[in-house]
């Protein structure tokens, strides 16, 4: 267990974090401002990045397919919204849930109708590849600092917004109480609509981020969009800075999980024991993570106060 | 939701307005076509229709017994295909290890879901609404990716059944004819079990909880314990369906308990309509032969399946059953 090993693995694990911060940040305020539960968060993600592999292959610059996936992906979240979600506000969850696994089966396979069932590729951008050495003998490829730099920005930029700005305030205030907001004259439905497609376009946006790094193919939302609820379960419903620090305990926790948990076994464990024990512990890892924070604080690390 | 709490104490038959013939006729039609299909089916695809009809039963148990949470309870359970797992490996285990009796695999089947089902449900149900969805949710992917993990037994590639399981050394099972009975009569089985279950005195506490948790908790009851009873019995069945699953495809893998597979089960139940159980076993026989019809037309059935379900969801409230009702009522 080398020292450059650990720190590899604690940036990858950082990167991953950020990642799925981008993801829970739209689900958590959906979920928190709204009380909806949109399992189609997920393949908001995956249209992301099939957009960005898309609009890159058009045009041959990866940062023009950024661009012009980010305003799509925002399209694509609004016209979900029109089209089906703002008719489930009023139902109970488990409408929610079944009209929106209705919405990741008809993606999942309406991607493979249009672009095939084999994995797209996105080359990454000249500007951003290679490797550069952060400390000596430490090499640690360039996009993958540039995804971190960039969702820390994003976070950042969502963090002066929602707490600085009056749609901020609105979105802050719609979490805690949305009939109140609206009886005091706000025009909630336009609020929906405005953090929802925001909400979208942050998950296009990740998506498109590891769109490069990953294979872009149906149901790559699937088991992230498991981690975000995970995630937002973890931070409290509703709860940005929740979200932002359990995004990257999760990253964490199941980077450093996967890769150093046989060695730590290890120590008290046979080898073979260490390194089969060790492999089935590791998925499982943020999922015992989680049902001990609940087990503890039934409502998350930082639920918001009603 | 809306009945208020007094009404919800009532026992079941005192309400006038519900048809007998929904509660008593439907689910004597459903069982005696089940029975029949054997016969009818002799004249033509036998051993399809077979495998289809006996597919749909297994699912039929599960779906059941999630409605016994779901609909009776309130308890929005994401995680139920964990138990159909639990069922399909204890076969699948014992089977590698040489042990084919049935009666071994179905009591460590019904042993360890229950264990499972007690202590996961003890801890998600100290938390509430979505909060349960999503550690129900979890505790389905921990199981889920320890069989992954499980290199002895196939990891990711699941594992091949030597034989189906025996009857003191009998390969009773093996016949199609036979094992379409043995489900057959397990589907019948526990919807009795089920049927017992709502309508009694613990049955009614339960429906309580699901109006009114703090109102039954004033009249003295405490909605905890009748949840986690609950939450046990169907874990418990769940796993019976595990075992004829896993007899059926004469195979186990992680696929079987994946969380889409317990959204599947969940539409299986909303399909149906919720808190009627027959209603569970209806949406499961809806969903089976839905895919099977659209996926015989196109490799893209997902694509007219997925906008069909926000349809029903955002039309046809109270699923199929639903319907039959309201025509009832003129």
């Amino acid at each position: 267990m080398s020292t450059t090993l650990l720190l590899v693995q604690t940036l990858n694990g950082l990167q991953f974090g950020i990642i799925l911060f981008l993801i829970a940040a739209g689900l958590t305020l959906v979920f928190g401002v709204m009380d909806f539960i949109n399992l189609a968060h997920g393949v908001q993600y995956m249209v992301g990045a099939y957009f960005a592999a898309a609009f890159t292959a058009m045009t041959g610059s990866f940062f023009l397919g950024l661009a012009l996936a980010l305003p799509a992906a925002l399209a694509f979240g609004l016209l979900l919204e029109v089209l089906v979600f703002r008719h489930l506000y009023d139902r109970d969850h488990l409408d929610q849930v079944l009209a929106t696994f209705g919405i990741i089966l008809f993606l999942n396979q309406g991607v493979k109708f249009v672009w095939g069932a084999a994995p797209l590729f996105v080359p990454i951008p000249p500007l951003l590849s290679g490797s550069i050495e952060l400390m000596p003998g430490l090499l640690y490829p360039v996009y993958r600092l540039a995804i971190l730099a960039a969702g820390l920005a994003v976070a950042a930029l969502l963090f002066v917004l929602v707490s600085k700005t009056r749609a901020g305030m609105l979105v802050r205030a719609g979490a805690t109480n949305a009939a109140m907001v609206s009886a005091l004259g706000v025009d909630i439905r336009r609020l929906f609509m405005v953090v929802f497609g925001f909400g979208a376009m942050l998950a296009g946006f990740a998506g498109a981020m590891v769109a490069p790094i990953l294979s872009v193919e149906p149901g790559m939302g699937d088991n992230i969009l498991i981690l975000a609820f995970v995630v937002i379960v973890i931070g409290g419903i509703g709860s940005i800075r929740g979200a932002l620090l359990a995004a990257l305990l999760i990253g964490l926790v199941d980077t450093l999980g996967r890769s150093f948990g046989p060695n730590i076994l290890r120590l008290f464990l046979d080898p073979a024991m260490a390194s089969q024990t060790g492999r089935a512990l590791a998925p499982m890892l943020i999922y015992i993570l989680m049902a001990a924070v609940l087990f503890f604080r039934p409502s998350g690390l930082f639920p918001v106060k009603r | 939701m809306s009945p208020p709490a007094a009404h919800a104490l009532e026992p079941a038959g005192a309400a006038p307005a519900r048809p007998k013939l929904a509660r008593y006729v439907l689910p004597l039609v459903l069982f005696l076509a089940l029975a029949l299909v054997p016969f009818v089916a002799r004249w033509g695809g036998e051993g399809y229709i077979l495998a289809l009809a006996i597919r749909v039963m297994i699912f039929g148990i599960a779906a059941l017994s999630l409605d016994l949470i779901l609909g009776y309870g309130a308890l929005v359970s994401f995680g139920h295909a964990a138990f159909l797992g639990i069922g399909a490996y204890a076969v699948g285990i014992l089977a590698s290890h040489g042990f084919n009796d049935l009666f071994l695999q179905l009591a460590a089947a019904l042993v360890f879901s229950a264990l499972f089902a007690l202590v996961t449900g003890a801890i998600s149900l100290r938390t509430k609404g979505v909060y349960f969805i999503m550690i129900t949710l979890a505790f389905g992917q921990m199981l889920y990716f320890l069989a992954t993990s499980l290199a002895a037994y196939g990891g990711d590639d699941g594992l091949t059944l030597p034989t189906r399981s025996l009857v003191f050394g009998a390969p009773v099972l093996r016949g199609g004819f036979a094992f379409y009975y043995v489900v057959l009569g397990c589907l019948v089985a526990s919807y009795v079990l089920c049927r017992c279950v709502v309508a009694s005195r613990f049955g009614r506490v339960l429906r309580g909880t699901r109006e009114n948790p703090v109102r039954m908790q004033a009249i003295g009851y405490n909605p905890f314990s009748y949840q986690l009873a609950a939450y046990v019995i169907a874990g418990t069945i769940c796993g019976l369906a595990g075992v004829l699953l896993a007899n059926q495809t004469e195979f186990v893998s992680p696929a079987y308990m994946t969380w889409q597979r317990s959204g599947e089960l969940i539409i299986m139940v909303i399909v149906g309509g919720l808190a009627s159980l027959h209603g569970a076993i209806i949406g499961a026989a809806a969903y089976l032969l839905l895919e099977e019809q659209l996926a015989g037309y196109t490799e893209h059935w997902k694509m007219i399946f997925g906008p069909m379900l926000v349809l029903l969801v955002l039309f046809a409230r109270g699923g199929i059953l639903g319907l039959f009702r309201r025509s009832g009522r003129g």
